[in-house]
């Protein structure tokens, strides 16, 4: 496998925090790489700059072997990148339906698409079958999705992003606020989604969830990355070791 | 309506349907329905009272074109500023560039002379273009200066009206064309004031703009969520500037309305027309605070002080009294909404 996308040397400061201090990361094409490191450790910061979400002080990207930098999300859009952000950023007075299509809406064909009217039967059905593929328990997708119940809001964040990710899709803790049912319809969608060969770039505190989906594990703290291990044989007490810093590692992708 | 027919993993998963349907009406739409049926209902109220104590004068033909006529101006006014207030933002500005475009367009057609359609169309040009720079101006500042909107219409509030009594010493322009006074300013058509017919148009189009387009949407995203909005690539400067722009523009349609209407500008009758307005829009159920409202409930909103300043004349109360009445309404609107609000917050 080549390698898809990949920074080097990633840092933002943030006043007197240096959230990122010359972060590494890469991911593999149709590989799931878990993001794993305390609170504070700058693993959505690291996300947001990876995505278009963040300028950087210092750093490069590069997708696919080429340089490439991200002035706004669409930029990363376009390259077939999506994030689930750990706020979600849905717009809460609209339905659900109407946040999947959020500034990609289906225009009615013709004359009335051009005037600016929607085809929203369409988005609502799409919308609706996207939830069914995701095992949703949104059970309607014309409710507005301030609504919702803190999972139900989750899951249409997924689904917005697996709709549009076709290389890398970014979750920035997509359990967090789910269930036991719930949390597995998510674990099975990223092995869905990786099955489909796209990247997934998994933000968790679960470890159990993390050694589950992920083919490989990297350690964020401070700031930097500080391990990586093969998700395969890596036991979860050497995953804590590595985020608190008790385990010391003598190079990068020990263990 | 149904759509997991094909569902072939349904062991851990909820069974039943995904509604899709807007026929169950969102919860949202559907409280703001209360929303708007709340006011409408207080609205069906005053006019049965008023017609209890005043049949033969209120209910009549007469005063319910009197009153549509009342609110025309103010109703292409309140367009504008729903589309405002549900991306959070406000006008304050809309009476002074009401005042400035109808100075502008009556000192050129004053000088043209002329008093046929011609100049009455150049009338209208030049204030609907004073309207949209200014409203431009407003939206560029919020947009791109991000000085809060408040401010920066509290600013052109002062501003344009400033210019408009500069350029007339503070003495209104008594003229408009008679084309102008006659067909639209008193003119009927089937026995409806064409000022009013002209305002059902642009409230109707305004309505399908902000309730069926794309622009309408981003209007409301904006106003629900901006950062996510940004996420998805809605130009938000470029749409809070065109939102703007678009109240501008129609406070210079009603410049001109009011011109006709009034056959002389307004300079020092507008210095309420702001509040007026927002207070209609409020009282219509579109929150303060950004992504609902509607464009029916405005015009609910609007019909409230123009049924109780008639009705108060009618029956002899002095007509000082609307304006404490609009007040408390005002003020029982926002906290039913806010209530609403709690509850909604509280998970219902
Ligand atoms: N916009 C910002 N302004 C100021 N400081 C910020 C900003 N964003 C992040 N930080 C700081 O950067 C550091 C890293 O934050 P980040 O959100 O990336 O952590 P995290 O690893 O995602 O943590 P968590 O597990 O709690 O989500 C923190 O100290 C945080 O306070
Ligand atoms: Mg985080």
């Amino acid at each position: 496998m080549s390698v898809l996308f990949e920074a080097r040397g990633l840092s933002r400061r943030f006043g007197r925090v240096q959230a990122l201090d010359g972060a590494d990361f890469d991911i593999d094409e149709g590989e799931v790489v878990a993001l794993i490191g305390d609170n504070g450790a700058g693993k959505s910061t690291l996300v947001k700059a990876l995505t278009g979400n963040l300028a950087v002080d210092s750093g490069e990207l590069r997708f696919q072997g080429e340089p490439v930098s991200f002035a706004t999300p669409q930029e990363a859009s376009r390259l077939g990148i999506e994030v689930v952000h750990q706020d979600l950023a849905l717009a809460p007075h609209l339905d659900s339906a109407q946040n999947m299509y959020l500034g990609r809406e289906i225009m009615r064909p013709g004359l009335l698409g051009k005037l600016g009217f929607m085809d929203n039967t369409t988005m609502r059905e799409a919308t609706a079958k996207a939830f069914t593929e995701l095992g949703s328990a949104v059970r309607s997708v014309v409710v507005p999705v301030g609504a919702m119940s803190g999972g139900q809001k989750q899951s249409v964040a997924i689904a917005r992003a697996v709709a549009w990710a076709n290389k890398v899709l970014f979750l920035d803790e997509p359990t967090a606020a789910l269930g036991v049912v719930q949390t597995r319809n998510v674990l099975d969608s990223i092995k869905r989604v990786r099955d489909q060969g796209i990247a997934v770039v998994l933000i968790s505190h679960s470890m159990p969830h993390v050694l589950e989906v992920a083919d490989r594990v990297q350690v964020l703290r401070l700031g930097r990355r500080v391990a990586t291990f093969e998700a395969e044989g890596t036991s979860v007490e050497t995953l804590v070791g590595a985020m608190t810093g008790a385990l010391e590692l003598n190079q990068e992708g020990a263990a | 309506m149904s759509t997991a027919t094909d569902d072939t993993r349904t062991e851990d998963r909820p069974s039943g349907t995904i509604e899709t349907s807007a026929g169950h009406t969102s919860i949202v739409e559907r409280v703001q329905a209360v929303q708007s049926a709340w006011i409408l209902g207080v609205l069906v109220v005053i006019i049965a009272v008023f017609g209890l104590m005043a049949p033969s004068t209120f209910l009549t033909v007469g005063n319910a074109t009197n009153i549509a006529q009342n609110v025309s101006i103010w109703a292409v006014l309140a367009v504008g500023v729903t589309f405002v207030i549900i991306t959070s933002g406000i006008d304050l500005s809309i009476g002074s560039v009401l005042v400035v475009s109808s100075v502008v367009a009556a000192q050129v057609m004053e000088r043209m002379g002329d008093q046929g359609w011609g100049t009455a169309a150049v009338g209208l040009v030049l204030s609907v273009l004073v309207g949209i720079f200014w409203g431009c101006f407003n939206g560029f500042m919020v947009a791109k200066a991000n000085v809060p909107p408040l401010i920066v219409t509290l600013g052109t509030l002062s501003i344009a009206l400033g210019i408009a009594q500069i350029l007339t010493g503070g003495v209104d322009v008594r003229s408009a064309p008679t084309v102008l006074q006659d067909n639209i300013g008193y003119g009927r058509l089937a026995g409806i004031p064409v000022i009013s017919i002209i305002a059902l148009v642009i409230v109707v189009l305004g309505g399908i703009l902000l309730h069926k387009t794309r622009f309408g949407r981003y209007t409301y995203a904006i106003g629900s969520n901006e950062t996510s909005a940004r996420r998805v690539g809605i130009n938000v400067d470029r749409k809070l500037l065109q939102i703007y722009g678009f109240t501008g523009f129609l406070a210079g349609i009603a410049g001109l309305l009011s011109l006709a209407q009034y056959g002389t500008t307004t300079i020092a009758g507008q210095s309420l027309t702001n509040l007026n307005v927002i207070a209609a829009v409020v009282i219509g159920g579109t929150s303060i605070f950004g992504g609902t409202g509607t464009m029916f409930g405005s015009m609910v909103g609007l019909f409230i002080p123009a049924v109780l300043q008639a009705g108060f004349v009618i029956i002899g109360v002095s007509p000082y009294w609307q304006t404490v009445a609009v007040g408390s309404i005002l003020i029982a609107a926002v906290y039913v909404d806010q209530h609403r609000r709690a509850n909604e917050a509280r998970g219902k």
